[in-house]
This record gives C-alpha cells, sequence and structure tokens, in this order.
C-alpha cells in the first residue's frame, strides 16, 4: 500500500494548484512510470479517503502509466522496453541489439487539474 | 468546467528526503546498500554471516526495517554490528525519512558500510528511493525461477541479486532453473551482478564479499 504516500503528496498537489485559481478541483490527471508500481484502484482507494472533508473531496484522478525506456549502447536508439513478459525479449527498435541501459522511470507528474466552474 | 494544464514534476516527500540522504553519504564517503525481498528469503541470515566473516576486513552497520518487532535487530546485534530499528507500524516499505533519522543514530564515521534491511515485500520497497548507492535483490529458491519474469521492477533496478539457499537444490526437493533466472535478471538489467549463495553453509559467498570489498573501496 505504497500509494497511501503517493496519494499524499497528490492531495497536497492539486490543492495548491486549485487554491491559485480559486476554484473546486473535480479531477485531475497524472502520470508515472511503470517502475512506481503503482495501482490504480488501490490509489484512488487511498485518496478518496485521504481526501474526505477537504476541498479535493470527489476528486476524479485520471492515472497514465509511461512505458519504460531503454537506451541501446549499440546505436544510441531510444525505445520502449516492456517489463514483465517472459516471451518478450526486449531489445533495440532500430539494430535489434539486446545491449542496453534502462532509462530512469517517468516521475510522478501531476499534468492537468479539472476546475468547476459554475 | 475548466481544465488547466499543470505539468509539474511532483517532488514528493520521500524524494527530498532521499536526496538529503545521497548528499550525507556522498559527503561522508560510505557505501550504503538496500536490501529488497520477499519475507524470509534470508535478509538477515545473510547480513549475520557477511558481518561475522567480514569482522576484520570492513565494518558494518544495519539499519532494520520491520513491522512491528525487533527479532531481526536483536539477531544483528548478537554480531556486536551497530543496529538502528525502524518499526513501520503497518508500512509495507521503509521511507527515506526513516532512514535519515536513522543515519543520525548510527555511528557513520566508524563504518565503510551501510546495509538497510527493507521490509519483506518484493513490490512495495522497489518504488522508494532511501537515497542508497545501490538495491541488493535477494531470491531464494523456494521462491520459484519465474520471480524476474513476475516482479521486473526490483530487478531491474537492482545492483545485485543473490540468488539464496542453494543448498536446497542439491537434494532435488525444490525444481528451481538457476539459467532461467539469470537470462530473465538480465533481460531487464544487463549489468545485474548474480551471486548464486547458501547463506546457510556458505557456499558461494567469497565472490559476494568480494562485490562487497571492491565497492567499499571505490567509495
Ligand atoms: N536452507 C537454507 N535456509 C536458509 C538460508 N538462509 C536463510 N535460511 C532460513 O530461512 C528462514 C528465513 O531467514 P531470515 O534470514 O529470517 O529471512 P529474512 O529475509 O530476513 O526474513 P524477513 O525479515 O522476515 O523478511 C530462516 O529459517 C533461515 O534459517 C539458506 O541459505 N539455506
Ligand atoms: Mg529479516
Ligand atoms: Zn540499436
Amino acid at each position: 500500500m505504497h500509494e497511501t504516500m503517493v496519494a499524499q503528496s497528490l492531495l497536497a498537489a492539486i490543492s495548491d494548484e486549485a487554491a491559485k485559481h480559486n476554484a473546486k478541483p473535480i479531477g485531475a490527471k497524472i502520470s508515472c512510470g511503470k517502475l512506481w508500481a503503482i495501482n490504480d484502484e488501490a490509489l484512488c482507494f487511498a485518496f478518496e479517503a485521504i481526501a474526505k472533508g477537504t476541498p479535493c473531496e470527489g476528486v476524479k484522478l485520471d492515472i497514465e502509466h509511461k512505458p519504460i525506456r531503454g537506451q541501446c549502447k549499440k546505436c544510441d536508439q531510444s525505445f520502449e522496453v516492456e517489463l514483465g513478459n517472459p516471451l518478450a525479449r526486449p531489445g533495440c527498435s532500430k539494430c535489434g541489439s539486446d545491449d542496453f541501459e534502462l532509462l530512469p522511470d517517468g516521475p510522478l507528474i501531476l499534468e492537468e487539474i479539472e476546475l468547476q466552474t459554475d | 468546467m475548466k481544465k488547466i494544464n499543470v505539468g509539474k514534476k511532483i517532488l514528493s516527500e520521500n524524494e527530498k528526503y532521499a536526496f538529503e540522504n545521497i548528499l550525507f553519504l556522498a559527503e561522508q564517503k560510505k557505501l550504503c546498500l538496500n536490501m529488497i525481498s520477499s519475507p524470509g528469503s534470508g535478509k538477515t541470515t545473510i547480513l549475520t554471516r557477511t558481518i561475522s566473516e567480514l569482522k576484520n576486513k570492513i565494518k558494518i552497520g544495519v539499519i532494520e526495517g520491520d513491522i512491528q518487532t525487533d527479532i531481526d535487530a536483536e539477531r544483528i546485534r548478537a554480531t556486536e554490528a551497530p543496529v538502528v530499528q525502524i518499526n513501520t507500524n503497518g508500512a509495507c516499505h521503509l521511507s527515506a525519512a526513516q532512514i535519515s533519522a536513522a543515519l543520525k543514530k548510527l555511528p557513520v564515521e566508524d563504518l565503510n558500510l551501510i546495509f538497510i534491511e527493507n521490509v519483506g515485500n518484493l513490490v512495495c520497497p522497489s518504488a522508494f528511493e532511501l537515497g542508497e548507492n545501490g538495491k541488493i535483490v535477494v531470491l531464494s529458491v523456494a521462491e520459484g525461477d519465474d520471480k524476474p519474469a513476475k516482479y521486473p521492477a526490483i530487478f531491474a533496478k537492482s545492483k545485485v541479486l543473490l540468488v539464496n539457499k542453494i543448498d536446497l537444490l542439491s537434494g532435488g526437493q525444490v525444481d528451481f532453473d538457476i539459467e532461467r533466472v539469470k537470462v530473465d535478471a538480465r533481460r531487464l538489467n544487463k549489468g545485474i551482478e548474480i551471486f548464486p549463495i547458501s547463506a546457510k553453509t556458505g557456499e558461494g559467498m567469497a565472490d559476494w564479499y568480494d562485490w562487497l570489498i571492491k565497492s567499499v573501496e571505490k567509495k
């Protein structure tokens, strides 16, 4: 349940942004790399629980998981790496070499918030 | 309804503390390794054996993460190595803030190497940087040879994979294809060092010790 900690940071960031615009937030789009191992259901559940009674109560989260990328050591191409599929042999999309380095995982980003207008 | 583009990186509380720890360890020139595995793979047994057998070569301190008890910290204390206990009270991983506090309680100046034993869990701890210099993932043979394929994140992020309890393989009680583990782990992480060991019999531990000593010397 490390999602609880992520939910707390998220709640703070959404509250800050919404306060800047003097409006109530109703939705938020976030993205993060796959290695964050975030389970959508667990994150939404944790967020809902801690948002109760705050201006973020009722905010709907839309979570995008950014693929993991690798960089080829032979030709420098950067490409998507599929992890967790034992049958897929990740390799460079250009030259096919399997000598590559995993690039750092995508950070947690608050991409967009939706505000109530009425 | 109005949409606002934010596009802001959320520097979580955890990352702030992790960054502090990185700076502190760099300043002190100490090596800090974060041990991650499922419950019961043998982390504490590996640590106690490593501490005892390297006693005359490197000074090791330990930060013990446990959900509730101090059983593991007691086992480390019996080796006479300095140890700080962190109870996470239910949380499934250690946080960088907890490490920052624990580092202040260890006699860091007197040590060459600080081990963190994370909470037994193969998923959550891998998402939390503690500011360590490297992660060590432990997989014991009884857990099965499909773990790198099923839990890729931790194998992708670790510097070293210790395949523990290889003493169980000789009797044939466990079906475990160590070559499959090597191939799957290297597919995720070309540079990962893999040491098959038995913390019980001591088999294979020498290569692990060599790696530790070299890593400490590089600091
Ligand atoms: N046969 C065999 N048993 C081992 C070996 N290493 C550890 N064990 C046994 O495995 C059990 C668990 O070992 P621990 O060292 O407590 O494992 P751990 O990873 O620290 O466990 P948690 O902290 O609870 O996650 C104990 O009964 C150990 O004696 C080994 O190399 N071979
Ligand atoms: Mg233990
Ligand atoms: Zn290439």
